[in-house]
C-alpha cells in the first residue's frame, strides 16, 4: 500500500472564524427548514435534497480554503453554496424558479452556480462532476496557480465509472484536487454496505490511484477544518490529490419524497446526538463566546434574514417565456424559433 | 375486465415472464428493497428473491454492460434505469454493445435484453434529468424501441419485449404510471411494429407515441367539439420497427399529417415520419407535414418556462388547424 504522510497543520481558527462558522451552520439549517416548508407549499418543484445534519462538512472544509479556490459539488448543494458565501436571496429565487435566481430559474435546487465566487455547481447526474473537478485541477496546474479544487460527492457516487476514471487522471497528473466523499451512509435507500464491495472508503484510492485517503468526522466542523487545511497545504505544495472520507449523516430523507423505510427513527436519533451545530455551540460556550441569550439572539436574527430573503424571492417575477432561448450558446442561432 | 394502473401492468408483465422463464431477472437502482423508485417493481423482491430482483450500486455503465454480457449467454435481463436520462452514462453499452454484438459476431450471438425506465421532460428536474430519448435510440440499427400509452399496451408490449431476441428500449412515462385501464386476466402479447388507431377520423392524421398520444387525443376531442374537425389519432406503440403502413394509409385518406413528440424537433422522430410521408404520399398531401415537438432548447427548471417548452394540448390543436388550413 502506498503510504503518504499528510502533514498535520497547526493553524487554528480564530474566534471570529468560529463564530462565523456557527452562524453559517445555523443559516444553512434554517434555510433548509424553510425549503422543506416551501416544498410542501409547492413553491419549489422537481427534486430537492436537504443538507440538514451535514452542515459541518461544507462549512469546515470551505472555511479551510481561500475564496479563489474552486468548489464543485453534486445536487445536495445548498450547504456548499451558502458556505461559499452565496447570498440566500438568489438561492431562494432559484428554488422558486424566478428570474432573480442564481441561475435565472434555469437550474433549480440541484444546479446552484456562482462563477464569481468560484462555485461551479450543483450537478445532478451522480458522479458526473468528478471529472470536471479534475479539469479544474488541470487548469490550476497548467497555469501554475496557487489554488486547489474541492470536489464533493456522495458515497453512492464512488461506484460510478466517472469517479474511477477521474481519480486515476488526478493521480496520474498529480493535480491539486481534494476529493471529499460525504459518506452519509446511504445512496437513496441503499446502505453503503449494499453498494460497495470495499466499505472502508478511505482505502479505495491509495493503492488504486496513488491518492492518499484519510477519514474525518464530518459532524465536527473543527476536524473538517483541520483536515482540509492540511490537505490543501499538501496539494498546494505540488504533491497531488487527496481523498477524504467524511463520515456524516443526513437527518432528512434522500429528497422530499422519501418514506425512509430503510432506516429507523432510533438510528436517526442516535446521529442527532452528535449534531454538528450543537457541538460547535458547546465549544463556543466553553470559550465564553456564546451563552443562551446570544444563541437565541443569533437564531432569531437568522430566522428574520431567511424569512426576508424567502419573501422577497417569493414575490419576484418568473422569467419571461422568451428566456427559454437564452443561455444556450454564446451567440444564439437556430432554425426553430 | 380488471382495471389496473400502468405500473401494475408493467409489474404483472415482469412477474409473469419471470415465472415462465428462470433466465429472466430484474436489475437496477432501488428496484428491490425500496420496491422501485416509482414502485413499478413493488413486491417483486419478496416474490423472487435477491438473485432475481437485484439492487445495483449507482453504476449504470456497469450494470447495463452486465446485462448485455449475461444476455450473450442466453439470460434475459431486464435492466431498469431509474430514468433514461441516466442511460446516457451507459450509452456505449446500450448503443454499441447491446445492438452490435449480433452483427459483429456474424449472427452467432443474440442479446435478448430489455432496458426499461422513464423518459420524458419530467417535473422540473432541470436539463440533465429531463431527456426524451426516443429519437436518440430510434436512430440506432439493432435496437428496438417501444413506448406504450395504456396499461393494456404496456403489459402486452413488455411481455413481447422480454421474449424478444434482440435488445429492446422500453420507454415509460412518470406521469402515466398511475393511469388506469382495462387489462385482461388471460395472457396476451402485442406484436411490435403495429400501430393502434386510437380514434378514426377523416380530416387530419395525427401521429403520437407514449405520452403524446394522450395530448393528441385531448386535442382531437377539443377540435371535434369546438369546430367539428374529425381527427384520426395514431398511436405508434413501437418506434423501431415503425408501422409506416398505418401512417401512410391514414394520410392517403386525410391528406394531412401532424406529428407530436416531447423530444426535440431537430432530427427527431417527427422529422423521420415527415420524410417518409412526403416520399410515399407526396401526391396525397394537401399541405406539408407539421411537426409538434419540444422547443429546441435545454429543459429549464422554472415551471412556466418548462410548460412553454413542452408541447401541450393547445399547441397540438393549433398545429392541426394550421395543417388543415382551418380558418375561424
Ligand atoms: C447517473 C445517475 N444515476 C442515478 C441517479 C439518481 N440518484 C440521485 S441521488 C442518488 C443517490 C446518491 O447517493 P449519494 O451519492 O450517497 O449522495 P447523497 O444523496 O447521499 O448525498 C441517486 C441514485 C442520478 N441522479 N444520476
Ligand atoms: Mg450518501
Amino acid at each position: 500500500m502506498t503510504t503518504v504522510t499528510v502533514p498535520a497543520v497547526k493553524a487554528e481558527p480564530t474566534d471570529a472564524e468560529l463564530m462565523q462558522w456557527y452562524r453559517q451552520m445555523v443559516l444553512i439549517r434554517q434555510f433548509e427548514l424553510r425549503c422543506a416548508q416551501s416544498y410542501q407549499q409547492q413553491k419549489i418543484g422537481g427534486f430537492c435534497h436537504l443538507y440538514v445534519g451535514q452542515e459541518a462538512v461544507a462549512v469546515g472544509s470551505i472555511g479551510a480554503v481561500r475564496p479563489d479556490d474552486y468548489i464543485i459539488t453534486a445536487y445536495r448543494d445548498h450547504g456548499h453554496a451558502i458556505a461559499r458565501g452565496m447570498d440566500i436571496y438568489p438561492l431562494f429565487g432559484e428554488l422558486y424558479g424566478k428570474r432573480s435566481g442564481c441561475s435565472h430559474g434555469k437550474g433549480g435546487s440541484m444546479h446552484f452556480f456562482d462563477a464569481e465566487k468560484n462555485f461551479f455547481g450543483g450537478h445532478a447526474i451522480v458522479g458526473a462532476h468528478i471529472p470536471l473537478a479534475v479539469g479544474l485541477g488541470w487548469a490550476i496546474k497548467y497555469r501554475k496557480q496557487d489554488r486547489v479544487a474541492l470536489c464533493y460527492f456522495g458515497d453512492g457516487a464512488i461506484n460510478q465509472g466517472s469517479f474511477h476514471e477521474a481519480l486515476n487522471l488526478a493521480g496520474l497528473f498529480k493535480l491539486p484536487c481534494i476529493f471529499l466523499v460525504e459518506n452519509n451512509g446511504y445512496g437513496m435507500g441503499t446502505h453503503v454496505h449494499r453498494a460497495s464491495a470495499v466499505t472502508d472508503l478511505k482505502l479505495r484510492t491509495a493503492d488504486a490511484y496513488g491518492i492518499p485517503g484519510k477519514d474525518v468526522d464530518g459532524m465536527d466542523c473543527l476536524a473538517m477544518y483541520r483536515m482540509v487545511r492540511s490537505a490543501a497545504d499538501y496539494c498546494r505544495a505540488g504533491n497531488g490529490s487527496i481523498f477524504l472520507e467524511v463520515k456524516t449523516y443526513r437527518y432528512r430523507g434522500h429528497s422530499m419524497s422519501d418514506p425512509q423505510k430503510y432506516r429507523t427513527r432510533e438510528e436517526v436519533a442516535e446521529f442527532q446526538k452528535h449534531d454538528p451545530i450543537g457541538r460547535l455551540e458547546k465549544i463556543l460556550q466553553e470559550k465564553r463566546l456564546l451563552d443562551d441569550a446570544k444563541i437565541s439572539a443569533i437564531a432569531d436574527e437568522i430566522h428574520r434574514e431567511v424569512e426576508a430573503a424567502h419573501e422577497k424571492a417569493d414575490a419576484d417575477p418568473t422569467p419571461d417565456l422568451e428566456d427559454v432561448w437564452t443561455d444556450i450558446y454564446a451567440q444564439p442561432f437556430g432554425p426553430y424559433r | 375486465m380488471p382495471v389496473i394502473q400502468m405500473r401494475e401492468a408493467l409489474n404483472q408483465a415482469m412477474c409473469e415472464e419471470m415465472e415462465r422463464d428462470p433466465d429472466v431477472f430484474l436489475m437496477g437502482e432501488e428496484v428491490a428493497e425500496y420496491d422501485g423508485a416509482y414502485k413499478v417493481s413493488q413486491g417483486m423482491l419478496a416474490k423472487f428473491g435477491p438473485m432475481r430482483v437485484v439492487d445495483s450500486p449507482i453504476s449504470e455503465c456497469g450494470f447495463a454492460g452486465l446485462g448485455v454480457g449475461a444476455a450473450m449467454v442466453g439470460m434475459r435481463p431486464i435492466i431498469e434505469f431509474m430514468t433514461f436520462s441516466f442511460s446516457l452514462v451507459a450509452f456505449d453499452q446500450v448503443v454499441n454493445n447491446a445492438p452490435k454484438v449480433r452483427h459483429m459476431s456474424g449472427g452467432q450471438l443474440s442479446v435478448p435484453i430489455v432496458f426499461r425506465g422513464i423518459s420524458g421532460p419530467g417535473q422540473q428536474l432541470g436539463a440533465t434529468h429531463s431527456w426524451t430519448v426516443d429519437a436518440i435510440y430510434t436512430h440506432v440499427p439493432g435496437l428496438k424501441v417501444v413506448i406504450p400509452s395504456t396499461p393494456y399496451d404496456a403489459k402486452g408490449l413488455l411481455k413481447t419485449a422480454i421474449r424478444d431476441n434482440d435488445p429492446v428500449i422500453f420507454l415509460e412515462n412518470e406521469s402515466m404510471y398511475g393511469n388506469r385501464g382495462e387489462v385482461p386476466e388471460e395472457e396476451y402479447l402485442i406484436e411490435f411494429g403495429r400501430a393502434d388507431i386510437k380514434r378514426p377520423g377523416t380530416d387530419c392524421t395525427v401521429v403520437g407515441w407514449g405520452h403524446t398520444v394522450l395530448t393528441a387525443m385531448a386535442a382531437a376531442e377539443e377540435l371535434e367539439k369546438s369546430h367539428g374537425i374529425n381527427v384520426e389519432v395514431i398511436d405508434l406503440r413501437t418506434l423501431r420497427p415503425m408501422d409506416l403502413d398505418s401512417i401512410l394509409t391514414s394520410v392517403k385518406k386525410t391528406g394531412y399529417c401532424v406529428t407530436v413528440e416531447e423530444g426535440y424537433p431537430t432530427c427527431g422522430v417527427g422529422a423521420e415520419i415527415a420524410a417518409q410521408v412526403q416520399q410515399h404520399c407526396f401526391d396525397d398531401l394537401d399541405n406539408s407535414v407539421v411537426r409538434v415537438a419540444a422547443l429546441d432548447v435545454p429543459m429549464p427548471y422554472s415551471k412556466p418556462l418548462l410548460q412553454h417548452v413542452v408541447p401541450g394540448v393547445e399547441r397540438v390543436a393549433e398545429a392541426i388547424k394550421q395543417a388543415i388550413y382551418f380558418q375561424g
